[in-house]
């Protein structure tokens, strides 16, 4: 019974945490309408940086400052950011395939930079040796998985809520009118670039704190971590739950990474033995047909965003939109 | 240094081959196809059934020529497989492209071949293996053009150059002198005005599908020609690609050939100084410097 609890501890963690990123990304793509083809530079560059930052000191290369914790993780969530504003000044005024292209190439770069350059961030080994928070408090078993998992849920809660008021505050509706007519936005004297930037920038912040969380619970971080399939994955766990919905977001993180966990799961257990060097083959297959399959049949996702109308003087009329805004 | 040259301009002529479709498609469907790249990875393999199949019925066509280590059935495949690679483009883009286009708006496409690249690629990781294949395992020799510098190159490497260079001149020809370049302009500058003058949207759009695939297939089989097939090779074009229609500007195919042998010579070159290992950053620093310094390529134009 204790090895099930456990387990669903740590399964609701590690789903909270990626629940972080896609909201994070549902600012990016589901209030503003920027696609984001590097989600996981941002979660790297969170992990990375706050492992480097709070971690002890280190043979080989950097990283070891020591910092409080709390310091640490914010230290990762600049280094997201840091890297998104250099891209998003870059593309954000372009073509929109431009931002899509760069955060591609970010997320091949960011991997690669951390693959090789050993002397800076361990190379292939990674980043070891990271001592979690309060541990001398609560040791290494299920307290401490317990109390850490707590820990993400106020963090989710926190997000959740901020996002929530972001969207019906006055700045939320100007993301969504840029994302529905930049032209009619400007002729407001809005400036769409300068929004954009910030709501990019944001929400890679965001990803980078989930980045960061990643990276303390496992206290350790690698090349592995920062593959493209974890792009793939968080856009599936958007697209799934509802683009434009916070809690449509948070759904379709537990749904994909459930449906991941137990299709890992089922085919380790009933697949041949032959068949067990292509699993993740054919996870990656099913990743790619949940994303196409829901833009042809259920754009708007499980969960489609309600779209608010706000109006001064009245109270706030609540409209189901069908169909992809 | 003059070998990373050389290599460099052998590399850009498929690069070149790879990108003119992907302008082709980002300049008149309007979108980032991430899954082009796996056009590619079709089109190699295509070649490489064909090949092994023609090699086993009619021995006659194993021999090589001179040289090369490209044999008669290796060219009738590369033929077979440009067309079953274009035709392959146009289903994928009557199955799901066109049906994603009609309900949701550009960025919706690109999401959408982001999902496909995932899909194709590990289906051909699937069907044929993880692990590389070649299409002769004969080891090509190396033709010594000069031993102060030293300067190597396969003779492989400069049929695939002056073929490339061939092609590309074929396809300048067509876009420029005949009426079906024409309306293939038309459409990309204003779809509703062309249709208006009698060009058929649909058949263009197939057309530019079957260009697109048909060249990427030569592309992917002349990659595997200079390297070898692996199901991830889309993925670790992709980039290269991307970089070289940013370098040339999106739209323009003579940009995008010009585009592939910068970004070829310039991730060569950039051996010199970097260790080989941050070579698949190359392309992302040229699509960064690119839009520093000219946001909209060597020949493209800005367009919302």
């Amino acid at each position: 019974m204790i090895g099930v609890i456990s387990y669903l501890v740590f399964f609701t963690t590690v789903a909270s945490i990626l629940g972080i990123a896609v909201l994070g990304l549902n600012l990016q793509w589901g209030n503003t309408g920027l696609f984001n083809g590097g989600v996981v530079a941002s979660f790297g560059a969170g992990a990375y940086g706050t492992l480097m930052l709070g971690g002890p000191a280190q043979d080989g290369h950097l990283g070891g400052f020591g910092l409080f914790y709390p310091l640490a993780l914010l230290g990762g969530m600049v280094a997201a950011g840091v890297l998104a504003w250099i891209v998003g000044k870059l593309t954000l005024r372009l073509r929109h395939d431009y931002l899509a292209i760069a955060t591609f190439g970010v997320a091949v770069a960011f991997e690669n930079v951390m693959r090789n350059a050993t002397s800076i961030t361990g190379g292939a080994q990674g980043i070891r040796g990271f001592e979690r928070p309060l541990r001398d408090v609560l040791g290494d078993g299920f307290t401490y998985n317990a109390v850490f998992l707590a820990g993400v849920l106020v963090v989710l809660l926190l997000v959740y809520v901020f996002l929530e008021r972001l969207t019906v505050s006055p700045f939320g509706r100007l993301l969504r009118a840029i994302r529905e007519d930049e032209t009619a936005a400007r002729s407001l004297g809005k400036s769409p670039d300068r929004i954009r930037l910030i709501s990019f920038v944001t929400g890679s912040v965001i990803i980078g704190l989930a980045g960061g969380l990643y990276g303390t619970f496992y206290a350790f971080v690698s090349p592995q971590d920062v593959l493209p399939i974890l792009t793939f994955q968080i856009w599936a766990m958007l697209i799934v739950g509802g683009a434009g919905n916070t809690r449509g977001a948070l759904a379709g993180a537990f749904l994909i990474w459930g449906a991941w966990t137990f299709s890992g799961w089922a085919l380790s257990r009933f697949a041949p033995v032959e068949a067990q060097l292509y699993t993740g083959s054919i996870q990656f297959v099913l990743i790619g047909m949940v994303i196409v399959g829901m833009l042809l049949w259920r754009p708007q996702g499980l969960f489609p965003e309600r779209l608010i109308v706000s109006q001064p003087g009245r109270n706030r009329e609540k409209t189901q939109v069908e169909g992809f805004t | 240094m003059i070998q990373h040259l050389v290599d460099g301009i052998l590399v850009g002529s498929f690069l070149s081959l790879g990108a003119i479709g992907l302008t082709m498609v980002m300049h008149i469907l309007r979108f980032a196809n991430f899954s082009h790249a796996e056009l590619l990875s079709i089109g190699a393999y295509c070649a490489l059934v064909f090949d092994k199949l023609f090699e086993s019925v009619l021995p006659v066509l194993s021999a090589k020529f001179g040289p090369l280590s490209i044999t008669g059935a290796l060219a009738v495949s590369i033929l077979i497989s440009m067309a079953v690679t274009g035709f392959t483009a146009v289903l994928i883009d009557r199955l799901i492209f066109r049906r994603v286009r009609q309900k949701g708006g550009e960025l919706s496409m690109v999401f959408a071949s982001f999902g496909m690249a995932l899909v194709i690629r590990n289906i051909i990781g699937l069907v044929f293996g993880l692990s590389s294949e070649l299409y002769s395992r004969d080891i090509a020799f190396a033709m010594v053009l000069s031993r102060d510098p030293l300067l190597l190159v396969k003779p492989d490497q400069v049929f695939v150059l002056f073929a490339a260079l061939i092609i590309m001149f074929g396809l300048y020809l067509v876009l420029s002198r005949t009426t079906f370049g024409f309306s293939l302009r038309a459409i990309a500058e204003n779809p509703s005005l062309a249709q208006v003058h009698g060009v058929n949207l649909r058949r263009m759009v197939a057309a530019v599908w079957i260009i697109g695939g048909a060249l990427g297939a030569i592309a992917g089989v002349f990659y595997g020609l200079s390297y070898q097939i692996t199901p991830v090779m889309g993925r670790d074009l992709v980039l290269p690609i991307f970089a070289a229609t940013i370098v040339g500007g999106i739209g323009s195919v003579y940009g995008a050939v010009l585009g592939g042998f910068i970004v070829g010579v310039a991730s060569n070159l950039a051996l010199v100084v970097l260790p080989s290992g941050y070579s698949p950053s190359v392309p992302f620093l040229m699509i960064l410097a690119v839009l520093l310094v000219r946001p909209n390529g060597l020949f493209g134009e800005a367009r919302a």
